[in-house]
């Protein structure tokens, strides 16, 4: 295809990172170019529990100062309400949750366990099922949905510019370095690439010669007719993650994952299971005295993980101009952070507020081929072998 | 239990917090599955009863009464009396009004009343686990799962919405819920109606009235004649129902929350109201009777290929001779499959299209055999009804002389309370405060230039239809308000989607008493993944977090 245009910097992948290193950049006066097969936030970035609260990352810090200013920031209204109470029903989930606390405060975050009387005093709808809680005086939630158009249309307002329904589709390589992305829409020059794509990172990856290893799995969420709002919105826990949203509904999400293959650049179908009715047992066991509110909306998304289910967020040693950056399935609360750390490795070659050590893409190069296998990642096992669906017929 | 091929192949153990090997339990499996025990649904549960298929029927009459209170699933404006509550007695009742249910009884088919269908789910792509396909079911109590080999979806139509001011005011109703409270349940608490639409659904619907002893004030018809049937429109004038034709609502009045009169006003031939002849009308009833929309929810989420065909009401499935769906071992028959007038003057046109989809399933589970089922099809013919025509140039009609008349304050989705303006603007919900003059400007005209126009998009964005009628009073108002806004066809306008549970049920309905101890053992809230949410901020606190969390499961190891 002819070339039809390019920007200095071309960022695959119109989700909730890309759009937020895409704005960072924009900002810093950079030429910068979104390209998103679909609409913008419109996967995983856009449908999910919306929680702001990851201070063991090493963009957490950034991401809690970061947060109480986006709108202002932005420009645009996300949602953002501080603050996090995390409950246990069950003396397992305490102790997973005190090393949570404990994580936190190593990095200088307070947090308050609680009793459930004193639960109940900050959220009455819990019941007397709590063994305990940690009210945390950081961390916050926002509405994904709100939030990523909200980076979206601030990108635009800075100059930078966004091709929605356009597919990446290959990457030209010169010597050391990428020239420019090919897609439905025709090539695009670009001086450096981010490749941020989600589930399709790693496809992506292996166009410029980088072996990311990545598994793609479906999750769910369910949401209810709104309540009056609670005295703090970021009420989770009993191995359910989620908030009340701002207008009042308890979104909630968690429990078994299904384990999927994404083999190309298409956008899977996103149904949702009888997981729904789990899910909705767990928020009613949260939340006794809200027991009854009616479910009015279940969702699922496709979220992506490494081996080990930490980011990769790298610059390639080769080719040179490339950033690489997945979130490994918890991308959302971080994004503040995450989309300004992409912005420094593309201006000057390194994150400048964070030590991105742990994120590097090296640490996979001897991951075997069949590490999902090995993991027992393994996507469908209701499938044929042909691939087809297990379909019966009547006896 | 499980008995799939690929089971002895596999060798290596499977992520214990992933689905697989959870896959939720059905309490029962189903030959074949009828949903929706009209003409259509009983037809076909009792063809396919009589050729010996175990036919499990389900109606989810009498509905709940605090659903019918959420106009779920059908606009019955709270004109239930109270005697909605009385749940034996709406069972007789509901049982009394369909005579043919008593004859799916003597075929042997399993008839469950008050049995909501909320899910439908299969495998595909990103859904490999299920057993089979399955249906989520409910009743006021409990819900559980049941799985089919077929299925006939026989869902009915629901009532078309259309906004004007005070329309949130009890009172207002849609034809389809007035029609189930004076037919099935004898329990419309209505003394004086007036009816919008002069169509067939709308003579019909005055004429009924009137037979159940409400008086009808007046029926209103923006089109400059009245539409429907002759004979019947000079039965109803015969007995004294008066025809505002070239009439719109300018808005409905009540001081209590309830509808007390009803305000119309002359229209102009284009649609503009002409000042001074405003008339007010004292009722406590307004009948939106203006078209109904065929149910096709369940079809969507099986993925059942819908198109848009105006003149079956909408969106509806694709289907063949047989009233099979793209997906096949899903069938439809009735007004679901598409509606127009000749459903309703023609009741056999449901019921052969019943009996149809019922030999259909039947012939392909191999109880009926080939010839005998092209004999019975030869019989019955391709019932379609007579008459089908474009429709929603007339709703736009409606709509359009309802901004003319009332503006665009008003609230198009009452659940969210966002009006016609702030759809059309794309506006934040109020909750939110006043927005900048940038967000402002992120109009319906703005999001356009960035791409076709997408209704969850502008959902997501504005709120509308994401209450919990679950968009069932505002779905089609939104989508022509965009269509003629954003200059789209609306025949153009994608499906905005539907998500489970398509009931709103309550956290303890769904509850599932039936979930396995494994579920619970495992169940984490994200993946389970140990080194995920331990110290990364540096290479060497991420090297020293425990591999294996305080309470949590052993890890998985990447022998390498």
């Amino acid at each position: 295809m002819t070339q039809v245009g390019g920007a200095s910097v071309v960022i695959i992948g119109g989700g909730v990172t890309g759009l937020s290193a895409g704005w960072w950049l924009a900002r810093a006066g950079v030429d910068v170019l979104v390209l998103e097969k679909g609409v913008v936030g419109w996967e995983a970035s856009g449908r999910n529990g919306g929680g702001a609260t990851h201070v063991y990352s090493p963009f957490g810090l950034e991401e809690q100062r970061l947060w109480p200013q986006m709108d202002e920031l932005l420009g645009y209204p996300t949602e953002y309400q501080p603050y996090r109470i995390r409950v246990a029903l069950s003396e397992t989930q305490l102790a997973l949750y005190r090393r949570n606390a404990e994580i936190a405060a190593e990095r200088g975050f307070k947090t308050d366990l609680l009793d459930a009387k004193q639960l109940r005093e900050l959220v009455p709808i819990l019941g007397d099922n709590a063994v305990g809680g940690f009210h945390m005086h950081f961390g916050g939630h926002a509405n994904p949905q709100r939030t990523v158009q909200a980076y979206a249309w601030a990108l635009q307002d800075r100059g930078g510019r966004i091709y929605q329904h356009t597919t990446v589709t290959g990457v030209n390589t010169t010597g050391d370095r990428v020239t420019s992305v090919e897609t439905t829409r025709g090539t695009f020059g670009a001086d450096l690439v981010v490749i941020a794509a989600g589930p399709q990172t790693g496809l992506f990856a292996a166009m410029v010669g980088a072996y990311l290893p990545l598994a793609p799995a479906r999750v769910e969420m369910i949401i209810t007719e709104p309540l009056p709002p609670m005295f703090r919105g970021g009420v989770d826990g009993n191995g359910v993650y989620g908030r009340q949203t701002l207008r009042g509904n308890l979104a909630y999400g968690g429990g078994p994952h299904e384990w999927i293959d994404v083999t190309d650049m298409a956008t899977p179908e996103q149904p949702s299971t009888p997981l729904v009715r789990n899910l909705a047992r767990r928020v009613a066991e949260l939340f006794p005295g809200a027991a009854h509110l009616r479910v009015i909306r279940g969702w699922a998304g496709i979220v992506e993980n490494t081996p080990d289910g930490v980011p990769v967020v790298d610059r390639l040693a080769s080719p040179s101009n490339v950033v690489i950056a997945t979130m490994s399935s918890v991308g959302f609360g971080l994004s503040p952070a995450v989309g300004k750390g992409i912005s420094e490795l593309v201006v000057h070659g390194r994150c400048l507020f964070a030590d991105l050590g742990a994120l590097r893409l090296s640490r996979f190069a001897d991951a075997p081929p069949d590490w999902r296998e090995r993991l027992g990642w393994i996507p469908g096992l209701a499938r044929t072998r042909d691939g087809g669906l297990l379909a019966r017929t009547v006896p | 239990m499980r008995d799939h091929p690929m089971e002895s192949t596999v060798e290596r153990g499977v992520d214990p917090k992933s689905i697989a090997g959870k896959a939720p339990g059905v309490e029962r499996r189903v030959p074949l599955v009828v949903v929706g025990a009209g003409a259509a649904g009983v037809a076909a549960a009792t063809e396919a009863a009589r050729a010996g298929v175990d036919v499990l029927l389900l109606d989810e009459n009498p509905i709940d009464p605090d659903m019918m209170a959420m106009d779920v699933p059908l606009h019955f404006g709270q004109r239930m009396s109270p005697s909605v509550r009385n749940r034996a007695l709406m069972v007789e009742r509901v049982v009394e009004a369909n005579p043919a249910l008593a004859e799916a009884y003597e075929a042997g088919v399993d008839v469950q009343l008050g049995t909501s269908v909320w899910g439908a789910f299969r495998n595909g792509p990103t859904v490999r686990e299920l057993e089979g396909p399955i249906l989520g079911l409910s009743s006021e109590e409990r819900s559980w799962l049941v799985g089919y080999h077929r299925l006939v979806v026989a869902a009915g139509v629901r009532d078309l919405g259309m906004a004007f001011a005070g329309w949130e005011k009890a009172g207002t109703a849609g034809a389809n819920g007035a029609h189930s409270l004076m037919t099935r349940y004898r329990a419309l608490a209505s003394r004086r109606m007036v009816v919008l639409g002069s169509g067939t659904v709308g003579l019909r619907t005055a004429a009924l009235a009137l037979e159940r002893g409400v008086e009808v004030a007046g029926v209103v018809e923006v089109s400059p004649e009245a539409r429907g049937d002759e004979t019947i429109r000079r039965a109803l004038e015969g007995q004294g129902v008066r025809f505002y034709t070239a009439h719109t609502v300018r808005e409905a009045r009540g001081g209590t929350g309830e509808v007390e009169a009803i305000v119309l006003v002359r229209l102009h031939g284009h649609l503009t109201p002409i000042g001074g002849t405003e008339t007010e009308i004292a009722c406590d009833t307004v009948c939106l009777a203006i078209g109904l929309v065929p149910n096709v929810e369940l079809l969507s989420l099986l993925g059942c290929r819908l198109r848009f065909r105006s003149e079956l009401g909408g969106f509806v499935p694709e289907i063949d001779d047989r009233m099979g769906t793209s997906v096949p071992d899903v069938f439809v028959a009735g007004d679901c499959a598409g509606f127009h007038d000749g459903m309703i003057t023609d009741a056999r046109v449901a019921r052969d299209q019943g009996r149809l989809a019922g030999i259909a399933a039947a012939e392909s589970l191999g109880a009926i055999p080939g010839g005998r089922a092209e004999a019975l099809r030869t019989e019955l013919g391709h019932p379609s009804g007579s008459g089908p025509r474009e429709v929603h140039s007339h709703w736009q009609r409606w709509l359009q002389s309802l901004i003319n008349a009332g503006g665009w304050d008003v609230y198009t989705c009452q659940c969210e309370e966002v009006t016609r303006r702030e759809l059309v603007d794309v506006q934040p919900p109020r909750y939110l405060g006043r927005q900048s003059e940038r967000m402002r400007a992120r109009t319906l005209g703005a999001l356009l230039k960035e791409g076709p126009i997408n209704p969850d998009q502008v959902k997501r964005l504005t709120r509308a239809g994401m209450g919990p009628c679950q968009g069932r009073r505002c779905r089609e108002q939104v989508a022509l308000l965009l269509a003629s806004e954003a200059n789209t066809p609306i025949g153009e306008m994608p499906l905005a989607s539907y998500r489970p549970p398509v009931r709103p049920l309550p956290l303890n309905v769904l509850w599932p008493h039936d979930e396995p101890e494994e579920t619970r053992e495992q169940w984490v809230s994200w993946f389970g993944i140990p080194t995920q949410f331990g110290p990364q901020w540096t290479q060497t606190a991420a090297a020293h977090e425990p591999t294996t969390p305080p309470g949590g499961q052993p890890p998985f190891t990447l022998d390498k």
